[in-house]
């Protein structure tokens, strides 16, 4: 079986996001960048997969940047297989990545697409369930575990009430969430092999195009600040201000 | 302009997600219908009809909506929004799992999360945690939104919209139901709770968790939260969890025993009207957003909170 895995290149999430004085956006010049942390668990899950000798093949494909390529790289060192950039320097919106990775699906045929529930520079949680929508291949989002069985996938899922399993008829979409598992590190070794696997770089045109964006973003500000207040000297201060400043209790 | 606004409710219980959602949609339109998709889900279309100024109540049922499943609902969605030029969905885990799917089915983009309707082309919603607000203007005709309930009031009652019920689609043929693991509370649910009381990685175990986060969370009335140290620890259940990835909650009162104050945290708290921090390091970033600070070792300092409480009940 052969799994695809979209990757996506954020800001790192140890880096606090700073709003550029202009507000055109977040300030990216010069910052820390890696693999959303999501789309990492998703490589890893399809590692374990191959480890397993569930998959044989695992391809990961990532649009954005020439940069890009290095988020790749990572995805390689981790025991990912070969590579697909897709190069652009617009910054195309969940529908437009929906689409391409659909044309990436159907020239590739992955029994399995594994990728992260979210990317965290726009929060959108969306692109994972628009590719299923799009293939019309089943959905498992926010997976905690998943099981391939033959040309099923079975998948338990974070919900707001707790968890709920469901079984998908392969090919399916499913989407990472933390719990799925905890990515590795690269070892040295892995490192150097990856340099060796090959990463093709596409246009968006070998996959049908970007369709003009159907979104703009007029302003991008801070939001407000909240001020921190008093330290108290006690537990029994706390409770009177509670009651009688505060008024929440 | 016609908005159809999704309700949130598990068959049999119309939550309050949805009477904010009618707000946001109140906002952008005076037609507002509700769908309720579901399974055996009469009282609870009752209930939405009861919400002021909605128009009207549809009811679509079958076993896969009563499981709230992604290809169901969005099958029964999206020939609806014919007759509709937005969508407003809560965006709880059902909304967030089917509304980009209704958005790909009409070819729009999805609008994720909003806190605000600034007209009706334009909203406002988070990025990067938190950390900025994006303000994005969409050119589709049809609108598919997820809104933030937390950023929106609730809706009062006294309507008495009329209920239809609509074709059920096609369900979902290639997705099958196994099993739900649901945690069973008598405290009140985290996502609209008016004190949440959360425990981070301090707590150490599950047993510490539980008798110490616990009997506060009773004796405030409050929700339990936990930050995602302590969920992946095993201390307390995933849907505990409140942050950038877990349930945003903006609560009267939100105390945070033990928990760092990281910004993925930060960013499903931070908009609760009053913020109480308990940590031993004076220097946790929790404490530049907290409204009272108690820089102490959480053993001495529950206990003596606890009869604190006592007192002032008294
Ligand atoms: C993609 C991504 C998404 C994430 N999403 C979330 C999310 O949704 N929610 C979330 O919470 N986190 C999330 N995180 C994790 C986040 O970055 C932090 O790791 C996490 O919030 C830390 O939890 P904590 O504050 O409990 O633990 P720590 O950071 O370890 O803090 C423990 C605190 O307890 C204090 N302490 C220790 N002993 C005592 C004592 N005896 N008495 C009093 N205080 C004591 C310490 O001083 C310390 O400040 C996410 C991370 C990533 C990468
Ligand atoms: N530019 C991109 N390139 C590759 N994959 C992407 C891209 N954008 C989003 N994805 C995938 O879609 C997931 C969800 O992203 P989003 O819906 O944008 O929050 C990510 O975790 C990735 O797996």
């Amino acid at each position: 079986m052969k799994i695809l895995a979209p990757v996506k290149r954020v800001l790192d999430y140890n880096v606090k996001a700073r709003v550029k004085s202009d507000q055109s956006g977040v300030d990216l010049a010069n910052m820390k960048m890696a693999m959303n942390p999501f789309c990492e668990i998703a490589v890893e899950e399809a590692v374990r997969l191959k480890e397993k000798g569930v998959a044989e093949e695992i391809v990961v494909v990532s649009i954005g940047p020439i940069q890009a390529q290095e988020t790749i790289r990572t995805a390689l060192a981790m025991g990912a297989d070969r590579g697909i950039l897709i190069q652009t320097d617009t910054d195309p919106e969940p529908l437009e990545v929906a689409k391409l990775l659909k044309a990436v699906a159907l020239a590739e045929e992955p029994s399995l697409i594994l990728m992260g529930k979210q990317a965290i520079d726009g929060d959108n949680n969306a692109v994972g369930q628009m590719l299923s929508a799009l293939l019309d291949w089943p959905q498992a989002t926010f997976a905690s575990s998943l099981e391939v069985t033959g040309a099923v996938a079975k998948v338990t899922r974070e919900v707001d009430g707790g968890l709920q399993t469901l079984e998908l008829d392969l090919p399916a979409v499913v989407t990472a969430d933390l719990r799925l598992n905890e990515p590795r590190y690269a070892s040295l070794p892995n490192i150097m092999k990856a340099k060796k696997k090959t990463i093709d770089i596409k246009t968006v045109d070998d996959y049908g195009g970007l369709t003009s964006p159907h979104l703009s973003v007029t302003k991008v500000a801070e939001p407000p600040k909240r001020v921190g207040g008093v330290k108290v000297d006690s537990a029994a201060t706390l409770v009177a201000k509670l009651k009688t400043e505060a008024g929440v209790i | 302009m016609a908005v159809l606004v999704f309700a949130d409710h598990d068959n049999v219980t119309l939550k309050d997600n949805t009477h904010k959602t009618v707000t946001a949609a109140l906002s952008l339109s005076g037609d507002v219908d509700i769908l309720v998709a579901g399974q055996g889900v009469a009282g609870v279309a009752a209930e939405a009809a009861k919400i002021a100024g909605v128009r009207k109540v549809l009811t679509a049922e079958s076993e896969a909506l009563g499981r709230q499943i992604a290809e169901a609902v969005a099958g029964a969605v999206t020939p609806l929004m014919a007759d509709y030029d937005a969508l407003l969905v809560p965006a709880t885990s059902v909304g967030k799992n089917f509304a980009p799917r209704v958005a790909a089915l009409l070819d729009v983009a999805p609008i994720s999360e909003i806190i605000e309707v600034v007209d009706s082309q334009t909203f406002t919603r988070p990025i990067y945690a938190g950390n900025a607000l994006e303000t994005v203007v969409s050119s589709d005709p049809k609108k598919v939104i997820t809104v933030r309930a937390t950023a929106f009031k609730a809706a009062g009652e006294g309507g008495s919209a009329a209920i239809t019920a609509v074709d059920p689609g096609p369900g979902a043929p290639k997705t099958r139901f196994v099993s739900d693991e649901l945690v069973k509370s008598d405290r009140p649910e985290l996502a609209g709770a008016k004190i949440v009381v959360s425990g981070g990685r301090a707590m150490g175990s599950a047993e510490e968790f539980q008798r110490v986060i616990e009997p506060l969370a009773d004796k405030l009335g409050a929700a339990v939260g936990a930050s995602r140290a302590a969920v992946d620890a095993g201390y307390a259940p995933n849907d505990y969890q409140v942050g950038q990835t877990g349930k945003v909650v903006a609560p009267q009162l939100y105390v945070a025993i033990g928990i760092s104050g990281a910004i993925q945290h930060l960013a499903g708290m931070k908009d609760s009207k009053v913020i109480v921090a308990i940590n031993k390091d004076g220097d946790a970033p929790i404490f530049q957003i907290a409204d009272y600070g108690l820089v102490a070792d959480y053993k001495t300092a529950i206990p003596e909170l606890m009869s604190a409480l006592e007192t002032v009940k008294a």
